[in-house]
């Protein structure tokens, strides 16, 4: 073993040593590739053509290339006090399909990410059940499972546009999203196990970080097709995504998804607290406010091209593409225009088609290197068409911050940088 | 219903009141111990449920919001940078810069109560004893001219002390923009008369200027 690590150092350095040598005297090698003999891509040796890399041991757990480093999630620092309280946004732009991966899903924390010990945590349910009842980690693994894939959008995805474009970048404007595999007990047989008792209408899913952050469900949706899931996309949650247990709330607004989730009590009344008055209830221009608005409507934008990846290509064949969803069934279609909703040519739908999840779309295009003013528009399967942002602030005003699911604008111009933009 | 039907329903009553606690069909799990459930039970409903005896007077109240409460939401409840505004703000919520506060918008003095022992103060939560919930509670009503600065408030008087706001809150009325039949095709030529104009761009290039601040709402 020894004699292994003592070859493999002895590569490392000379590897060190060549590169070194390379990066000296670089112009004088780079020289010897002509333009006209063609490309130094292809002319001249790379390391990794010829040295040997890493061995299986150097990354127990991979990472991405370090050429994707600029593949992050990323904050918007004045939206709120502290990044303690706060939301990061899932580099939408850089990803393609429709899973998430589970680091770039983008966080939402109202107290930080909490580092729970899974020996030490517990599932209680109380109130209206034949039997308040306590489970460990090991008991609810014991129980049967399923496997979904679902995206969770926080009900202020695009909470910053109702009043005009403002954020440059589809990672901004439509980043508090994603789509994972969760795998997970159904909460149904977590109750049932408990016992409801008849006049129950509601539970409330309680978190152990130290928000304690709690909403009212209505039990028919919690019998219908939540899951109480300790996994995503395979592995464990991700601390920030709730490790080790999270509810998952199929096609309903991000927040009711309980992180951590330490606690169901089933009552008669929802709670009215502070997660579903004080926020996430949505304000109208005549100063009643919506609550208990929980569906996620219909919506799409376009990933490719969007202000943060430019056209780079000039004109000629480009894809165009983005992402639908619809937290009341799948896509049925997606259309996309090139001249700000005026005319629309349907887009193909690639990938998987799923209950409540993200849907990839395509429309492989010829750009004539014309600017562009490209939207998208889904139609799920109620026949709910994806309203223009003029629509939904005819009907709500401006002062909603939740639910705004209108269609996206943006601008390529003919250098093609792309602009977020507000249209006629 | 037959005879048998009967007494096998009966047979059936009987032995659900005889083992209340009857293990599930998983048999997965075990019973919460009385203090299990009281240790973690802390919410609050409008209806008072779940509200512990204490009372507290708005004079404690501001003694304790000064000490704990005050470096991030202000001494009277106005917010500091972004943390969240607490008082004022009564007939904001028709403006085109509504400030949503206790007094202007929260419908239930629960949620109040509730939101401060659960979560409260931020990086210490847990910590406040009952009557200091009810005094904190006391004095942010007064902040928000809702009491006079003697109330005290108690387990007693707190669900007929209501918030102003309460009767604006409606159902959610979506969908309010247009469904089409199942496998209708949307509009797809001329949707729009004329020709695109762009009305606006986004005000906002690098994302994160000081000016922006000034312009959009709290997401918090």
């Amino acid at each position: 073993m020894s004699d292994e690590t003592g070859k493999s150092k002895t590569k490392t350095s000379r590897r060190r040593f060549l590169g070194a040598g390379l990066a000296l005297g670089g112009a004088a090698i780079a020289g010897r590739a002509h333009a006209s003999e063609g490309e130094a891509a292809i002319l001249e040796k790379k390391d990794w053509n010829q040295y040997l890399g890493d061995g299986v041991d150097a990354r127990p757990y991979g990472h991405p290339s370090e050429f994707e480093k600029s593949v992050v999630r990323r904050n918007v620092a004045w939206l709120t006090a502290d990044p303690v309280s706060s939301v990061n946004f899932t580099p939408l732009h850089d990803l393609d399909g429709i899973i998430t991966p589970n680091g770039l899903c983008f966080e939402r924390h109202h107290a930080g990410i909490a580092e729970v010990d899974p020996a030490e945590h517990r599932l209680m349910i109380n109130g209206l059940v034949d039997k308040q009842i306590v489970f460990t980690m090991a008991d609810i693994m014991r129980f049967p499972r399923e496997n979904r894939v679902y995206f969770l959008e926080c009900a202020a995805n695009s909470g910053m546009e109702w009043r005009g474009a403002q954020l440059n970048g589809c990672q901004f404007t439509h980043g508090m999203i994603h789509n994972v595999m969760y795998t997970g007990v159904p909460l149904k047989l977590l109750l049932e196990e408990a016992g409801v008792k008849t006049n129950a209408k509601w539970i409330m899913p309680e978190g152990a970080d130290a928000s304690a952050m709690t909403r009212s469900v209505p039990l028919a949706k919690a019998m219908e097709d939540c899951l109480v899931a300790f996994k995503m996309n395979g592995e464990a949650l991700r601390p920030e995504q709730g490790y080790p247990l999270r509810l998952v709330v199929p096609g309903w607004e991000g927040n009711m998804w309980v992180k951590w989730l330490r606690r169901l009590e089933v009552g008669d009344e929802p709670w009215h607290h502070r997660e579903e008055t004080s926020k996430y209830t949505d304000l109208l221009e005549n100063g009643k406010a919506r609550r208990f608005t929980w569906e996620m409507d219909a919506k799409s934008v376009i990933t490719n091209p969007s202000p943060q990846a430019p056209l780079l290509h000039k004109k000629g064949q480009t894809v165009i593409t983005g992402i639908a969803w619809s937290g009341r069934g799948t896509i049925d279609r997606v259309d996309v225009s090139v001249d700000g909703g005026r005319n629309w040519m349907p887009a193909r739908i690639d990938g998987p088609s799923l209950d409540k999840s993200m849907h990839r779309f395509y429309l492989d295009f010829d750009w004539d290197g014309s600017p562009l003013l490209l939207q998208s528009r889904a139609v799920d399967s109620t026949g709910y068409v994806q309203p223009t942002k003029n629509q939904l602030r005819a009907e709500r005003g401006t002062n909603s911050i939740y639910h705004n699911n209108g269609i996206q604008t943006w601008h390529v111009k003919a250098n093609g940088e792309v602009e977020n933009v507000e249209v006629s | 219903m037959s005879k048998f039907l009967k007494s096998a329903f009966v047979a059936l009553s009987m032995l659900a009141v005889a083992t209340p606690a009857m293990a599930g069909k998983f048999d997965l799990g075990r019973e919460a111990t009385a203090a299990e459930v009281a240790a973690w039970d802390i919410d609050i409903r409008p209806d008072g449920q779940g509200l512990p005896e204490g009372k507290g007077t708005v004079a404690q109240g501001e003694e304790i919001y000064a000490e704990k409460c005050a470096s991030c939401h202000g001494d009277f409840g106005e917010g500091i940078d972004r943390w969240p505004v607490l008082a004022g703000g009564q007939d904001s919520l028709k403006s085109e810069r509504p400030v949503k506060t206790i007094g202007s918008y929260w419908p239930y003095l629960s949620t109040v109560f509730d939101y401060v022992n659960r979560a409260m103060p931020f990086g210490e939560a847990q910590s406040l004893e009952p009557d200091e919930v009810y005094a904190i509670t006391a004095y942010l009503l007064n902040l928000n001219d809702v009491v006079d600065s003697d109330f005290e408030l108690s387990k007693q008087n707190f669900v007929k002390t209501r918030l102003p706001n309460e009767a604006n809150f409606i159902a959610d009325a979506r969908p309010d923009t247009p469904v089409v039949a199942k496998g209708t095709e949307p509009c797809m030529k001329d949707c729009k008369p004329d020709a695109v104009k762009i009305t606006g761009t986004a005000r906002v290039l690098d994302v994160t200027p000081d000016e922006a601040k000034k312009q959009t709402g709290s997401l918090d």
